[in-house]
């Protein structure tokens, strides 16, 4: 992985993740007109193929976009160099998506659509 | 103070000479002195001041009536060669060009070695990492014909050779250089000056290579680490704007990974 791919995937994910803003920040706010419960939020998420791909690309682009970025504050910043920069990124991509990804599961997974 | 000396007589200078030098204002100019190895320590000059007058000419006349162990770089005082590049009150400047009036602030100017290279003693920096770098950048020529084929005829008026016209008066002053905060922070960086360099290769109608041009830039360090801050275009004493030219790479090398070609 050269320093370029590096740069295109960062890139790459904020050009996926730019939509996925608009379209969360968009429902939020069409939805919580006159008040929303969690109740009623998982019962349109739970079991929605849709919502589950959707958050789930969108924790994957933010989980690439968001280490690839501290990489680069890490190493300028930080100093950091070599296999400690790559580890630590690699740790926070790694933190981001897991904690994503079990978000995303405990929203959409069970209950049926 | 001054004393002047009437060179036909050797005898000291008329009353009214004197006068108007003992009337002089002075500069006081803090210059750092030292090398790494002893590390830099400001120094504090009196410069008498004239009317016109460049930092340059402030450094010269330390040296030459005060202390005579300063170390700096010049050579053609008129804006052409690039050597004396210095930072002057926190900012490169190219100091034959600089009019003192332009940066004097209290009767003072700070003048120090250009940032991001290593000091060699007082003023003067190593440039081999400035230079070493536009040979990384791929900044040589890759030529399209032999010495024994006719020189092929170029339109001044194409877009290419526009666009690299407009980078080829760079002096490599370094000031571009000492301005990039990313060249600080990241000492794999090749700079703005190479990577100009690299632009204008890559947009010369007599330049073959291309694709090395682009595989060059496009490795640690090479243009994608460019952060758009704009201090190269903003210090460039020619007026040269290497971030475009940064911009352009990281567009030419963007294309290439799309199947655009270099």
């Amino acid at each position: 992985m050269t320093a370029f791919h590096l740069y295109m995937a960062q890139r790459l994910s904020a050009l996926v993740m730019a939509p996925f803003v608009l379209v969360h920040l968009g429902v939020m706010i069409y939805a919580i007109q006159g008040g929303l419960t969690a109740a009623e939020i998982l019962g349109r998420t739970q079991g929605s193929l849709f919502w589950f791909l959707f958050y789930g690309m969108f924790v994957i682009a933010v989980a690439l976009h968001a280490a690839l970025g501290l990489r680069v504050i890490l190493a300028e910043w930080a100093g950091l160099r070599g296999g400690v920069l790559n580890g630590v990124s690699t740790a926070i991509g790694l933190g981001l998506l897991g904690l994503g990804a079990h978000a995303v599961w405990a929203v959409t997974a069970g209950g049926g659509a | 103070m001054l004393v002047y000396l009437n060179r036909n007589t050797g005898s000291t200078a008329p009353e009214r000479w004197k006068a108007k030098v003992t009337q002089r204002e002075t500069i006081t100019v803090t210059v750092q002195r030292g090398s790494a190895a002893t590390g830099q320590q400001a120094q504090e000059f009196q410069v008498p001041a004239y009317e016109s007058q460049t930092v340059l000419d402030v450094v010269s006349w330390i040296q030459q009536n005060t202390d005579p162990t300063l170390t700096y770089r010049f050579a053609c005082r008129v804006g052409m060669c690039g050597s004396c590049a210095m930072m002057v009150n926190g900012v490169p400047r190219w100091t034959c060009r600089t009019h003192v009036k332009k940066v004097l602030k209290d009767q003072r100017i700070d003048i120090a070695p250009l940032r991001n290279l290593p000091v060699l003693k007082d003023l003067a920096v190593d440039m081999d990492p400035f230079f070493d770098k536009w040979v990384a950048a791929e900044g040589r020529h890759h030529p399209t014909a032999g010495r024994e084929e006719p020189i092929p005829a170029i339109n001044p008026e194409a877009q290419n050779r526009q666009v690299a016209s407009a980078g080829i008066e760079c002096i490599n002053c370094s000031i571009c250089y000492a301005a990039c905060d990313t060249v600080a922070n990241d000492p794999d960086y090749l700079g703005p000056a190479a990577l100009q360099r690299a632009w204008t290769l890559y947009n010369d109608a007599k330049d073959a290579d291309r694709s090395a041009i682009l595989d060059a830039v496009s490795g640690k360090g090479g243009c994608h680490s460019c952060h758009s801050m704009g201090s190269c275009t903003t210090y460039c004493p020619n007026g040269l704007d290497p971030l475009s030219a940064i911009a352009g790479l990281k567009r030419a090398t963007t294309r290439r990974f799309f199947g655009g070609g270099a």
